[in-house]
């Protein structure tokens, strides 16, 4: 009986293992080689490339400072809009029924398709942005969007968020409907108002969906690469490119052994990032 | 600011730049640019011609349903097998396995799909659909694993046991109660993997040289280079690939939002 149920794992086990564990291991050995891809011969390195990535590389650190301004930008924006939507669609009506589908549609969306549609939104000269703007005389507003280095990746968060918030949004409404009905009846009869009870009652009453949420949305954020070619083409320029696009151009510049370096770096660093954050979660719990 | 106008404000940021991007697929670039948000004045099916035949958007459209077709029963039932034996085996027979695929739930797709490619291209599998299929099927094995098993461990043991007191064996138990009784679950991870294998495009980027095997994020995304600034047509490409599934979300809405939320686990 036991032996048979563990044949039943053995078909996805051995797909699994040679198709993504055991590539997962070789990564490591390319890691310490200058191999270029496709060449026969190739020399080992060591720990240079790895090295390298860590202490000597811009286009590496600026990759990585974009997806760490991007991440909080979208983690901070994302975290607040969906849960606003939700506290305001909270209640099951038909028209919030219709709006929680509605928000959440972009979900299903490729994310080339969302990139093409903020492309448009985007465009300096004919986009929606600043017909909008002019529209309704806040034409000063205007900007480069996409086209200005500094602030590009932000626009791109956006993007993002209007891509993903309502699935957050879901979570949260989740959250919300487990609050006991007593506690606001209780905050209500203490003379508590509609925002003294969101204070009060919701958000502390939230807190586990508000950890989920925010853990999606970083790793999400954290892994950008879709939505990034899509606005800024192939290869993105300096403002927009994040690690997994900066992974991706080395590999197409045939430096595969570092390429394989920066993944492993990109590796740790998720890691990284959800060891912190679940740090941080388990303190706001107490 | 009232509860009603904050929605108000926020279905005009969701449903305005959908409702351009469908009208602009009827108009020329003349037309969009002279007025954005306004119907089409002349609506025509020119660019939907253009994008079709010209670019071959239909067969692109068959590589797409090809490759979802197999790969997502496929996933689905090695994903279902797997949670299955998590379920009923003992304590931790049970942990050592689910730990294995939790291992892949860590692991993001970049940080692997350079080996991949390597190991891709040795064995004749790149450049292929087949290969495709299989690096999708792989790599969202973990979470359906992680949905299916998450749900298969909840119910009673009874369950199976009543079955296998009746003589049923393992796998007569599996399709005669184990699959029936999480069907919302299947449900949900099928909905998950159709949406990530359909989107995918860092596959397809890596795997994919020949246009005649391209799927349709990795053609939109060359549309990009070819047509930089004539949107009508990107438009029509984006409303192509993008019809599929949002009519699927009309009538299976449910399962998707089950499905993309539970699945969010992988990021």
């Amino acid at each position: 009986m036991k032996f048979k149920l563990f044949l039943f794992a053995v078909p996805a086990l051995a797909l699994y293992g040679g198709f993504f564990l055991l590539p997962a291991v070789q990564g490591l050995r390319y890691a310490t080689t200058d191999w270029d891809g496709y060449s026969a011969t190739f020399t080992e390195v060591g720990a240079a490339n790895l090295t390298e990535v860590v202490s000597a590389d811009d286009l590496f650190r600026n990759a990585l400072t974009n997806n760490l301004k991007f991440m909080l930008a979208v983690v901070v924006g994302q975290t607040a809009l969906a849960l606003l939507l939700a506290a305001l669609l909270a209640v099951r009506t038909r028209a919030s029924t219709f709006l929680r589908a509605l928000f959440f549609l972009p979900t299903v969306l490729s994310s080339v398709s969302v990139a093409f549609i903020w492309k448009f939104v985007y465009d300096p000269n004919f986009g929606l942005a600043n017909a909008v703007l002019d529209a309704i005389g806040l034409g000063s507003l205007k900007s480069a969007y996409l086209g200005d280095e500094n602030t590009a990746i932000l626009w791109v968060a956006v993007a993002q968020i209007w891509f993903h918030a309502g699935q957050m949004m879901i979570i949260y409404i989740a959250g919300i409907n487990q609050i006991p009905q007593e506690l606001y009846d209780a905050a209500q009869t203490d003379g508590a108002g509609r925002r003294q009870q969101f204070r009060h009652v919701t958000w502390p009453m939230v807190a586990p969906a508000t950890t989920l949420v925010i853990a999606y949305t970083t790793l999400q954020s954290f892994k950008a690469f879709d939505l990034i070619l899509g606005l800024a083409g192939n290869p993105p320029q300096s403002g927009l490119d994040v690690l997994a696009t900066r992974i991706y151009t080395t590999f197409a510049n045939s430096q595969l052994g570092y390429a394989a370096a920066e993944s492993i770096v990109f590796m740790v660093a998720i890691a990284l990032v959800t060891f912190l954050q679940n740090r941080a979660a388990r303190m706001a719990h107490g | 600011m009232s509860r009603r106008l904050i929605l108000a404000v926020y279905t005009l940021l969701i449903s305005v730049p959908i409702l351009v991007i469908v009208g602009s697929s009827l108009k020329t670039t003349k037309e969009l640019f002279a007025a954005p948000f306004g119907l089409p004045p002349h609506p025509t099916l020119d660019n939907y011609a253009t994008v079709l035949g010209e670019q071959d958007l239909l067969r692109v459209l068959g590589n797409s349903v090809l490759v979802v077709s197999v790969s997502v029963p496929v996933t689905l039932l090695l994903g279902s097998l797997v949670a299955f034996a998590v379920a009923r085996l003992p304590k931790w027979p049970s942990a050592v396995l689910f730990g294995v695929f939790a291992i892949g739930l860590a692991v993001p797709a970049q940080a692997i799909m350079i080996p991949q490619y390597v190991q891709f291209e040795r064995l004749g599998l790149r450049n292929s659909l087949t290969g495709l299929i299989l690096v999708d099927v792989v790599v969202t094995l973990p979470v359906a694993v992680f949905i299916l098993a998450g749900f298969m461990r909840t119910l009673p043991p009874e369950l199976y046991e009543a079955a296998e007191i009746d003589g049923a064996g393992p796998w007569a138990t599996f399709r005669r109660i184990a699959v029936p009784v999480s069907y919302p679950s299947l449900a949900a991870t099928a909905i998950f993997l159709l949406v990530m294998h359909w989107n995918d495009l860092l596959y397809p980027l890596l795997f994919i040289d020949d246009p005649e095997k391209r799927t349709l994020p990795l053609a939109l995304l060359d549309f990009q280079g070819e047509y930089l600034t004539d949107y009508p047509l990107l438009f029509t490409g984006v409303v192509v690939a993008s019809l599929p599934m949002v009519l699927a979300y009309a009538f299976l809405q449910r399962h998707f939002v089950a499905g993309i939320t539970a699945g969010a686990v992988k990021g």
